[in-house]
């Protein structure tokens, strides 16, 4: 009846687990902008004139192009995943870059959409601002904090690309010493790489007394584990990524279509 | 519960003796060991509770005589404020999850870690950053904040105190929270050992399974609002602010989304170790465990609709203060069901009075009393006249510190020697409970009367018709505090000097007692196949 498990599978890095983890924490992202929505659900609902107004006042092509741009990187996002399950490293890496460049997009629209914003005096705390009627300071602080608190996650997003561009590329090197009793016997010798047909490719130099080790160092096959564990994370990311699209699905309309 | 593995390494290091090749601090600071992480979460705890209660004696030394007496009002109004957050931010919330959850519950389900140690070593450096920011907040800027820990808007966006720095520390302890309890769901959904069902773990789990629930479904919301309050003070974004339109009442309904769960953040898991310590010492199984594994669930789903409580005075609507006044009678119901378990456990049980036993004993009295006096704040009536009194102070410290406090000095009798594998001085600590039991009433039931009679909370001085009661309050905490230091030094002296321990000092049932003391590294050389319920009682030779 006993199962004896060692502890190399018990550290064997379980995909479920890390889902439930991913999972249990788009939960708590969500309740975090849940706190935000309600209170725009309940301003809104006390001066929903000046929501219109505000709403009218904000640029709905550059709304949309940023949904566009964002809906698109979610594809581009699942391609890059359905890429690596198919075992093309180099397939989902493009279509990983492809998404951050429309991370970066997107939030290079947003720069220039609240710089202009910003350069009109409209910000919150600002004298102007203060000089509207309170629905519209609410209505802009409420802009500001939650594409802000967005933006945010859409550059914390984009970190996490950062990191799985790099643990997809990464290929490890395994790394053989040979034993100190043989580099003995190989002073005054050198070490050649041979192509086809004999031809000689590189030579070392003589190895010379003060030589203290010799080391082969061969380019790492990436193992299945790898493969499976690098898979997960860009999943994990890619839960993350969708996350933050559907948030903007929902701020999009909240705040520039209120008024149409 | 038994288990058909065979303890055949005679000699093997503990997880204490374990290095893992650093040296030094980084022996702590850099291991991803469950067990090491759940002794630096309580000796770091233990620190901020002792500073709080200094805090609170010396609040309570301000109160026995009329006028100024060794401090202003300002001094007290940050003095409150700190004692809360230290209390509740960095002892009461991390408290009995992150310090005894994360040693035993890997152990309990049979695991030999959890399920991201590297995310539990991440959730403690939170927990220390956030350390850092209530310390900054206290030392620089205009000084510490005198808002109370509950940083009521709009006084928490005037006050010239350092108040965006201390909301900073509540959100990232916030986060911290929220991993640990991400965690151990994960950990219980999936190491659990072959056998484990869900219905075979301890209670303490179950217990553990419920608060991290709350901890990931509340926690976020204190987040955004403590997060708001932080961009209201450097920005001024105007939501909380009347001012500018906002409404400083929605911050009361935010924070008490998070803050009312947390109330049970803070005690369901004391329920869980007492669920554990009860049938241990009645030697038998524990009476109604799903009733108490079902009840867990219920007040931490119940206790999420719950909030308004804290605000029948704030001004809202006459149909929402009694829909929250009748679902905090609701709660009540669990929380009864667990206890009448409890005592059903006892009944006829062979009861060996250990000081565990004791302390976690002492959680029934004095949660009751607690509990029962929610009840006269959750009424409407009676409420709108013991608000924000003393009767509110006495109430949340009978249940706090009388039920949860207790039973974490419980754990720490119970689970102590398991940790460091020495035992204290057990005539001192019924010694040290006598002084606490008494100190406790002393002090706090005092402050029912003081509430009753209208002594408003949070004023460092009181009307003379007051004076004797806060005298009497006062002498209260010299005895409670008395106790709290002859308990803690014969802890101490006893984990670092006691006699050696075997395997099962208590005769427990579950799986942490089937493990060396202190346990090895991974808890288990082979992981164990579980045949029996946690409680399961029936004397076998494998006694000790």
């Amino acid at each position: 009846m006993d199962q004896p498990m060692d502890l190399a599978i018990e550290k064997h890095f379980d995909p479920i687990g890390a889902r439930i983890g991913m999972w249990l924490f788009l939960f708590t992202e969500l309740l975090l902008f849940g706190g935000l929505f309600l209170l725009y659900a309940i301003y809104l609902n006390k001066y929903p004139e000046e929501f219109h107004y505000g709403s009218g006042q904000l640029d709905q092509f550059v709304g949309a192009l940023n949904t566009v741009i964002l809906l698109t990187s979610s594809l581009t996002m699942v391609l890059s995943v359905a890429s690596l399950q198919r075992n093309n490293r180099k397939l989902a890496l493009f279509f990983l870059i492809a998404t951050f460049i429309l991370g970066a997009a997107f939030l290079v629209n947003k720069y220039f959409e609240w710089g202009g914003k910003i350069s009109h005096g409209i910000y919150p705390g600002s004298e102007e601002l203060m000089q509207h009627p309170h629905g519209e300071i609410l209505f802009y602080g409420l802009y500001y904090t939650m594409t802000g608190l967005h933006g945010l996650h859409v550059l914390v997003g984009m970190v996490i690309m950062l990191f799985l561009m790099y643990f997809i590329t990464k290929k490890s090197h395994k790394a053989f010493s040979l034993p100190s009793e043989a580099l003995e016997k190989m002073i005054g010798s050198k070490i050649v790489v041979t192509g086809a047909r004999g031809k000689k490719l590189w030579e070392s130099q003589q190895i010379s007394p003060e030589v203290t080790g010799i080391e082969l160092k061969i380019r790492g096959v990436v193992t299945d584990s790898e493969i499976r564990s690098n898979l997960v994370k860009l999943e994990n990311a890619g839960l993350y990524w969708h996350l933050v699209d559907i948030i903007w699905i929902f701020l999009f309309p909240l705040f520039y279509l209120v008024a149409m | 519960m038994s288990v058909s593995t065979t303890e055949s390494i005679p000699v093997e290091k503990n997880f204490l003796q374990e290095k893992r090749g650093h040296s030094g601090i980084w022996v702590w600071l850099l291991s991803t060991d469950h067990k090491r992480i759940g002794i630096m979460y309580l000796v770091s705890m233990l620190t901020f509770f002792l500073v709080a209660v200094g805090i609170g004696v010396v609040m309570r030394l301000e109160l026995i005589s009329p006028g100024e007496t060794i401090m202003g009002a300002q001094t007290y109004n940050a003095l409150f404020t700190l004692h809360g957050v230290l209390m509740i931010f960095l002892f009461i919330i991390p408290g009995i999850p992150a310090a005894f959850g994360n040693f035993m519950l890997p152990i309990q389900i049979g695991a030999r870690d959890v399920a991201f140690p590297r995310l539990n070593l991440l959730s403690y450096w939170l927990y220390l950053t956030g350390v850092v920011f209530a310390l900054l907040s206290l030392f620089t800027g205009p000084g510490p904040a005198d808002t109370g820990w509950t940083f009521y808007a709009p006084y928490s966006l005037r006050t010239g105190t350092n108040v965006t720095l201390a909301v900073m520390a509540a959100f990232i302890l916030g986060f911290s929270s929220i991993l640990t309890g991400l965690n151990f769901i994960t950990t219980m959904h999936r190491l659990r050992a072959p056998g484990m069902s869900f219905f075979k773990m301890p209670l303490f789990c179950w217990s553990l399974y419920a608060t991290g629930w709350i901890q990931i479904l509340a926690t976020p919301i204190l987040g955004i609002t403590v997060a708001l309050v932080a961009i209201e003070r450097i920005i001024g974004i105007g939501v909380f602010d009347p001012v500018k339109g906002g409404d400083p009442v929605l911050y009361q309904h935010l924070f008490w989304i998070y803050s009312h769960p947390a109330v049970y953040i803070m005690v369901l898991p004391a329920m869980g170790v007492l669920s554990d310590i009860i049938p241990t010492f009645a030697r038998r199984t524990i009476f109604g465990y799903k009733a108490i594994a079902f009840s867990s669930m219920a007040i931490a789903f119940v206790g999420y609709l719950v909030w308004g409580h804290h605000m029948f005075t704030s001004g809202i609507s006459d149909t929402s203060r009694m829909a929250f006044s009748f679902l905090t009678f609701l709660v009540a119901i669990p929380s009864a069901i667990k206890v009448f378990n409890w005592i059903a456990t006892l009944y006829k049980g062979s009861i060996d009075i250990q000081p565990p036993f004791l302390y976690g004993i002492t959680f029934i009295i004095l949660f009751s009393i607690g509990g029962l006096t929610g009840l006269v704040l959750g009424s409407l009536a009676t409420d709108i006249h013991v608000h924000d009194t003393y009767f509110v102070v006495a109430h949340f410290h009978y249940v706090m510190f009388g039920g949860t406090g207790f039973v974490f000095f419980a754990a720490l009798h119970y689970w102590g020697p398991k940790m460091f594998g020495r035992m204290y001085n057990k005539k001192i600590s019924y010694i040290a409970w006598s002084f606490l039991f008494v100190g406790f009433n002393i002090l706090y039931f005092t402050m029912f009367i003081l509430g009753y009679k209208g002594m408003p909370r949070r004023y460092y001085d009181a009307l003379p018709e007051f004076q004797d009661l806060h005298i009497i309050a006062t002498i209260g905490s010299w005895v409670l505090v008395t106790g709290l230091i002859i308990m803690f030094v014969n802890l101490y002296r006893g984990f670092r000097k006691g006699e050696k321990v075997g395997m099962n000092p208590w005769g427990g049932t579950t799986l942490e007692w089937k493990v060396a003391t202190p346990p090895p590294l991974e808890n288990f050389h082979q992981i164990p196949v579980v045949e029996y319920e946690p409680y399961y009682h029936e004397r076998k030779e494998e006694e000790k």
